[in-house]
């Protein structure tokens, strides 16, 4: 009974405050400013890799990713 | 050398096997030592043919494409499991309206309790899970650029998720059952799959780990919880202690209300991390390529995601309104489901809107027809459900036949039409198809499955909200006007009509397997493997 009275106290209590600080947090993140560049680029991700994996070297890759967003 | 501890494995599990067989206290347990010893048995023969054979090298070249090949296996197990599980639904809703169906000869085998977990697990873990599988390994490879992590670990996990599937399924036949609704499977396949689930994680996250894209598209992260919320919930739901090592029984860990809401917590993020993040993995996956356009809003995208995997989670106490669960519990879980519509719509607009501009292609293309109305769907289902946790209204909607038609109208709508919806796009793609045997086919398919979940919701509308208002109808001496057998015969003609849907959407998911069967038989074969891979199902 103990055990339970302790995580029932932690849950609405400390863990429901760390837990909505953290949503606040993404919440946060998804609209700093100047993400968006990013969030526009992440969108693309489908588009780009369909028939083969991008090749280890780093170069060509960002090429290819180049190639993709035109 | 790694030959030689597999067949010392093999070779164990199959000794074990043939003595649980000749030990077992129970028929399901019996069968089921035999299926595992003749597998075992088969995989020690298959492994010592294969043994000192010269290998063959593999060498980078391996890593420049993706695998596939267990994603094509994943699609036919999802179509094959599809059919039999709705043809089982079928059966049983005809069950339930002719009862005389639940045959002597059948009795313990084949009657209406025995069936019904069939039929649920057989759509929600064979098809829907097969579905997760095989759609999460494409979709893992082509986001993150990378092929997938593990080699062969893949292939464990497909071929051991059909064993656990064939386990679970023989089990319920056979009466070996721990009663826990969406988890029936007794102990043994519990493990089992847990096994094949941790295997699963390890894959996917290996790839994403090993991943050339600088971001985790947000379909993986919905994929990603789906995996580690269900590995979670099925290892505390199933904590249980086996009776004997030699039989299928087991007592739960739990007792008494705090078992019914460790189940309902599982049952409930069942449906909220398999059948919806999982499914809504897809969604941000397929709706995009099938609409040749990015998703709408990639912040709305993350935003959606951290906020169902939040909520979701507390909603499970709505299932036991007014039972023994702790009122401050209760409502928690109402409340909690009620704040769900948020990012429910929330989704669903983003998937929507992702058409913006393109609406035009729901004319000519009924791929992506299909994929609207799941969203559609999702929709739907997501409004009614927070509704029916209301406790008030819940009072009336609980242990009648609405519940049934809302779960229907997710499972059939939302889940099996963006499943098809996927597969139609892969099939194409994997076999390397110019395109779809047939598009009118695919529309055939639509209208078949659309109108066949519009009777099946319809009639347990009224089927449900009827018996609701029949069990409270008092006179006014304050006695019950109804008895449970006055209600039953009343729901008849909702049954046939249930049923009839059931027929429809059959009929359209094996009109789908045969277009898939002819796409990869009869299209011609995509002309170069160099041409752009965006050819529009037109």
């Amino acid at each position: 009974m103990e055990e339970y009275n302790f995580l029932r106290t932690l849950a609405d209590s400390w863990g429901l405050l760390a837990m909505f600080l953290f949503f606040l947090g993404v919440v946060i993140w998804v609209f700093l400013p100047g993400r968006g560049k990013a969030h526009e680029e992440s969108k693309t991700i489908p588009f780009r890799h369909e028939d083969a994996p991008a090749p280890d070297d780093g170069d060509a890759d960002d090429a290819q990713r180049e190639e993709a967003r035109k | 050398m790694s030959n030689y501890i597999k067949l010392i494995a093999y070779g164990l599990v199959t000794i074990f096997a043939m003595m649980a067989a000749n030990f077992a206290r129970d028929m399901a347990y019996q069968v089921h030592a035999i299926i595992v010893m003749l597998v075992a048995g088969g995989l020690f023969l298959w492994t010592l043919r294969h043994t000192d054979e010269p290998v063959v090298a593999d060498g980078p070249d391996l890593q420049r494409s993706y695998m596939d090949g267990v994603v094509r296996a994943g699609v036919i197990a999802t179509a094959f499991w599809g059919v039999v599980g709705f043809l089982v639904g079928t059966f049983i809703a005809f069950q339930l309206a002719f009862p005389g169906l639940n045959f002597d000869w059948s009795e313990g085998f084949a009657n209406f309790g025995r069936l019904r977990p069939l039929h649920t697990s057989a759509v929600i873990f064979a098809f829907g899970g097969n579905a997760l599988i095989a759609t999460s390994f494409y979709v893992v490879q082509r986001t993150s650029a990378a092929r997938l992590w593990g080699g062969n670990a893949a292939w464990f996990v497909f071929w051991g998720y059909q064993l656990f599937i064939v386990l679970a399924a023989t089990g319920y036949l056979l009466g070996a059952t721990q009663s826990r609704e969406y988890a029936e499977p007794e102990w043994y396949t519990d493990w089992w799959l847990t096994i094949v689930w941790v295997v699963y994680l390890a894959i996917f996250l290996g790839t994403i780990v090993k991943r050339k894209e600088p971001h985790i598209y947000v379909a993986n992260w919905f994929y990603l919880s789906f995996i580690v919320t269900v590995a979670m919930l099925h290892v505390f739901n199933n904590l249980s202690v086996p009776v004997s090592i030699w039989g299928s029984k087991s007592v739960s860990a739990f007792a008494g209300v705090q078992d019914a809401m460790t189940q309902w917590w599982y049952g409930h993020n069942a449906v909220g991390f398999f059948l919806t993040a999982g499914f809504l993995g897809m969604m941000y996956y397929f709706i995009p390529k099938q609409a040749e356009r990015p998703v709408f809003s990639y912040k709305l995208s993350i935003i959606h995601f951290w906020a169902l995997i939040f909520i979701y989670i507390w909603a499970g106490p709505h299932h036991l309104h007014y039972t023994a669960l702790p009122d401050w519990a209760s409502t928690l879980g109402m409340v909690f489901s009620i704040v769900l519509w948020m990012p429910s719509w929330g989704g669903m607009i983003n998937g929507l809107m992702t058409l913006s501009g393109a609406w035009d292609k729901l004319r000519t293309d009924p791929v992506i027809r299909m994929m609207v109305i799941s969203v559609g769907f999702y929709g739907m289902s997501t409004f009614e459900g927070p509704m029916m946790s209301i406790k008030a209204v819940n009072s009336l909607s609980h242990y009648t036949d609405w519940t049934i038609g809302h779960v229907h109208s997710g499972a059939l709508g939302w889940n099996g039409m963006i499943t098809f919806g996927a597969l139609y796009f892969l099939v194409p793609r994997l076999w390397n198809r110019e395109r779809l045997y047939s598009l009118s086919l695919v529309s055939w398919h639509f209208w078949l499955a659309t109108i066949g979940i519009v009777l099946y919701a319809a009639s347990m509308w009224v089927t449900g909200i009827m018996e609701g208002l029949m069990w409270r109808e008092v006179d006014a001496n304050g006695f019950l006007v109804n008895s449970f057998a006055d209600t039953v015969a009343a729901k008849f003609p909702m049954y046939v009509v249930r049923a009839l849907g059931g027929v429809l959407y059959v009929a359209g998911a094996v009109i789908m397997c045969y277009n898939l069967w002819m796409t990869v038989r009869r299209s011609p074969a995509k002309a170069a493997a160099g041409t752009p891979a965006a050819v529009p199902a037109e």
